[in-house]
C-alpha cells in the first residue's frame, strides 16, 4: 500500500470516529430530551442554549470523578472489560456503507472497509461485544453486578440467534454478505413508486432483526441487565468515572450502530430521491443515511418512553418461542417464494 | 509487510496459548483461549479462508468460549492449587515435547516440496465457495450434521436434567 | 503484486488499532484527571448501603448453562445457512429441498427441547430442568 492511501485511511478512520463520538454524546442528550418530554418534563436545559452542551459537561464530568475500584474485584479484568465493551462497539462500523462509492486519493470516502463477509463481520463482533459485559459483572465481585451480567448474557445470546436468522431473508434476495452489494441491490423503485428496500418484502424479516437487535443492546422493554428497581445498576453497578463512561458510551454506539445495520439492510441504505446541483447530490446521500439512522434512534428512544419492562422469563420465552420460530419461518418461507416464483407468476398471469 | 503481520498473529497466538498454561485463575485461561482463537481466525483470514475465519470467531471465540467462561463463573472455579507435580512429566515433558516438534517438522518437510510456496489470500474461501462445496459436493456429511445437531440437543437437556 | 484480498482488510485493522488506542487513552487520562481518595469503607461492594455479606461468586441455576449450551447448537445451524442463503439462486429448487430436510431434523430437537420444557425459565413448568 502506498504511504498516501495509508494516510488517507487513516485520516477517514479519525473523520468516522469523531463523528461517531459526537453521534453518540448527542444520541445521550437527544435521549434526554426526547425522554423528558414524553414526560413531561424538560429535560436537560441549563448548560448552553437548549442544554445543547450537556454532553461536553457530561465528559469533564466523567473524567475527573474518582475512579473506584472495588478491593474485591478482580483489577485486570476489572480494567479490560469496558475497554472490551466499547473497542467492539466501535469497530462495528468497519463494515457500513455511509454513502455511495466515491474515491478520494485512491480510498472510498464513505466505508472504511467492505469485505465479502461485511454482514458476517458484524456478527462476529457483536458475538466478542458480549464479553464487556460478562466480565464486568464477574470481575466486579458483586452480587448485583453477577446477576445484571449473567443475566446480559444469556439474554444477548438467545437474541443473537433470533437476529442472525432474520437477515437471511435479505441474503436469499441479494446473495451476497458484502454490505455494499446489499445497499446496491436496493436502487430503483417497485411498480415505478415503491422504493426497492427489503423492508416490504422481509416485513417480518425487520421485525424479528429490530425486536432481536434491542433486545441485544440492552435496551427497553429488554433492559433486564440494568433493571434499576430490581438490580441497582446492573452489570455496570460498581464502576465508576470513565469505566463507567465507556459502558455508557459502548451502548449508545451499539444503538446507533444497530440503526445503521437495519438502514443499510433493509431501509435502501443511502438511497432516497436526488435532486440538485452535483455538490449537492453527494451530500444527499449521507443526509438520507443520517436521517434513516436518526429515526430508528428516535424509535428506540420512543419504545423507552412508552413500554414497560419485561419480566425475565417472558423475555427468554419470547426470544426462543417466538421470535426465533417466526425468523425461521420467514426463511423458509421467502426461500420458497424464490424457487416457486417462476411457477407463481406464470399461474397469475 | 504480510509476512511481518503473519509473523504478528502468529506470536499472538503461541503469545496467548503459552499464557492459557502458565495462568493460575481458570478465568484467564479462558480469555487466552479467546486470544488464540482471534489470532488463528486472523492467520485464516490472511490465508484466504474468509468464511471460516470468521465461523471461527463467531461460534469458537464467540459461542463456545461464552460456555466456557459461563461454567467457570458457575462452578465458582478459584485459582488452582498446583498439585504436587509428578517426576516424569517434569523430566520427561520438555524433551518429548521437542521430540514431537522435530517429528512434525520433519513430517512437513517431507510432504511438501520447497518451492510450494504458501500465498496470502489464495485459499478459494469465499462464502460463495464454499457454499458450492457443503451443498453440492459434500451434500451428505452436511445432511448428517443435522442428525449430530439433533443428538447434541438431546445430550445438552441429559446434562442439564435434575436426577430424579 | 500487490494483494487486493489482504489490502481490503488492513482499513479494519487500522481502526481497531486506533479504537483500542482511544479506549486505553480514556482509561489513562481518567486516571491522571481523577481524584484517588480510597478509603475501606468506598471501596467494599455495594449492597444497598449496608456491609456485603458474604462472596458474591454463588453457583447459578443450571438454566443459564442450558441456554449457552443450546445457543452453541442453534448457532451452528444459524451458521450453515448463510454460504446456502449466498448460493441460493444457483441452487434453485434442489438447495431448498436440502436445506428443508436439514431443517426438519434440526427443528424436531427444538421440538423436543420445547416439550421438556427446556425453554421455559421459571421452575413450575419446567418438569424438573
Amino acid at each position: 500500500m502506498p504511504p498516501a492511501v495509508i494516510l488517507f485511511t487513516l485520516v477517514k478512520i479519525l473523520l468516522l470516529l469523531v463523528v461517531l463520538l459526537t453521534a453518540v454524546a448527542y444520541a445521550v442528550l437527544f435521549e434526554r430530551k426526547v425522554v423528558a418530554r414524553m414526560q413531561s418534563r424538560w429535560g436537560p436545559t441549563r448548560v448552553g442554549p437548549h442544554g445543547l452542551l450537556q454532553p461536553l459537561a457530561d465528559a469533564v464530568k466523567l473524567l475527573t470523578k474518582e475512579d473506584i475500584t472495588p478491593s474485591s474485584a478482580f483489577r485486570f479484568i476489572y480494567t479490560m472489560a469496558p475497554l472490551l465493551s466499547l473497542v467492539f462497539a466501535l469497530l462495528a462500523f468497519a463494515v457500513i456503507p455511509f454513502g455511495p462509492p466515491l474515491t478520494l486519493g485512491g480510498v472510498d470516502a464513505f466505508q472504511v472497509a467492505d469485505p465479502d463477509i461485511g454482514l458476517l463481520f458484524l456478527f462476529a463482533v457483536s458475538s466478542m461485544g458480549v464479553y464487556g459485559i460478562t466480565l464486568a459483572g464477574w470481575s466486579s465481585n458483586s452480587k448485583y453486578s453477577l446477576l445484571g451480567s449473567l443475566r446480559s448474557t444469556a439474554q444477548m445470546i438467545s437474541y443473537e440467534l433470533a437476529v442472525g436468522l432474520s437477515v437471511i431473508g435479505v441474503l436469499l434476495m441479494t446473495g451476497s454478505l458484502s454490505l455494499r452489494t446489499i445497499v446496491d441491490a436496493q436502487a430503483g423503485t417497485y411498480w415505478g413508486f415503491l422504493p426497492r428496500w427489503h423492508v416490504f418484502p422481509q416485513i417480518v424479516g425487520f421485525f424479528c432483526f429490530y425486536v432481536g437487535a434491542i433486545a441485544e443492546t440492552n435496551r427497553l422493554p429488554f433492559d433486564m441487565p440494568e433493571a434499576e428497581t430490581e438490580l441497582v445498576a446492573g452489570y455496570h453497578t460498581e464502576y465508576s468515572s470513565m469505566k463507567f463512561a465507556m459502558f455508557f458510551m459502548a451502548e449508545y454506539a451499539n444503538m446507533v450502530a444497530v440503526s445503521c445495520v437495519a438502514t443499510v439492510l433493509f431501509f435502501g441504505g443511502w438511497h432516497g430521491p436526488l435532486f440538485g446541483p452535483p455538490s449537492l447530490q453527494v451530500v444527499l446521500p449521507l443526509f438520507w443515511f443520517a436521517l434513516k439512522v436518526f429515526c430508528f434512534l428516535f424509535v428506540y428512544v420512543w419504545l423507552r418512553g412508552t413500554l414497560p419492562r419485561f419480566r425475565y422469563d417472558q423475555l427468554m420465552a419470547f426470544g426462543w418461542k417466538f421470535l426465533m420460530p417466526v425468523a425461521l419461518g420467514n426463511v423458509i418461507l421467502t426461500s420458497f417464494v424464490i424457487v416457486a416464483w417462476p411457477a407463481l407468476s406464470r399461474f397469475w398471469s | 509487510m504480510y509476512q511481518a503481520l503473519f509473523f504478528l498473529f502468529a506470536a499472538s497466538a503461541v503469545g496467548f496459548a503459552i499464557n492459557l498454561l502458565i495462568q493460575r485463575h481458570p478465568i484467564h485461561s479462558a480469555l487466552s483461549l479467546i486470544g488464540v482463537m482471534g489470532s488463528l481466525a486472523s492467520l485464516y483470514l490472511m490465508l484466504g479462508a474468509e468464511f471460516l475465519a470468521v465461523v471461527q470467531v463467531i461460534v469458537y471465540a464467540g459461542a463456545v468460549m461464552v460456555l466456557f467462561v459461563f461454567v467457570i463463573m458457575l462452578l465458582n472455579a478459584d485459582k488452582e492449587e498446583p498439585s504436587d507435580r509428578s517426576k516424569m512429566a517434569k523430566y520427561l515433558g520438555l524433551p518429548l515435547l521437542f521430540l514431537l516438534l522435530a517429528m512434525i517438522t520433519v513430517v512437513i518437510y517431507r510432504q511438501f516440496p520447497e518451492d510450494a510456496m504458501v500465498q496470502f489470500g489464495d485459499f478459494p474461501g469465499q462464502t460463495a465457495a464454499i457454499g458450492r462445496l457443503l451443498f453440492r459436493d459434500f451434500l451428505l456429511p452436511f445432511e448428517v450434521i443435522s442428525i449430530l445437531i439433533l443428538i447434541a440437543i438431546i445430550g445438552a437437556i441429559v446434562l442439564a436434567k435434575k436426577e430424579p | 503484486m500487490p494483494n487486493y484480498y489482504i489490502q481490503s482488510y488492513i482499513p479494519i485493522l487500522m481502526l481497531l488499532a486506533v479504537v483500542i488506542l482511544l479506549a486505553v487513552g480514556m482509561l489513562v487520562a481518567s486516571y491522571l484527571l481523577g481524584q484517588h481518595r480510597p478509603t475501606r469503607e468506598k471501596l467494599t461492594a455495594y449492597e444497598c448501603g449496608i456491609t456485603p455479606t458474604g462472596d458474591a461468586r454463588h453457583r447459578f441455576s443450571v438454566k443459564f448453562y442450558l441456554v449457552a449450551m443450546l445457543f452453541i447448537l442453534f448457532d451452528v445451524e444459524v451458521i450453515f445457512l448463510y454460504p446456502w442463503a449466498v448460493i441460493f439462486k444457483e441452487l434453485g429448487i434442489f438447495g431448498f429441498v436440502e436445506m428443508l430436510l436439514f431443517l426438519v431434523i434440526v427443528l424436531a430437537g427444538f421440538a423436543y427441547l420445547w416439550k421438556k420444557g427446556a425453554l421455559d425459565w421459571t421452575k413450575a413448568d419446567s418438569g424438573g430442568l
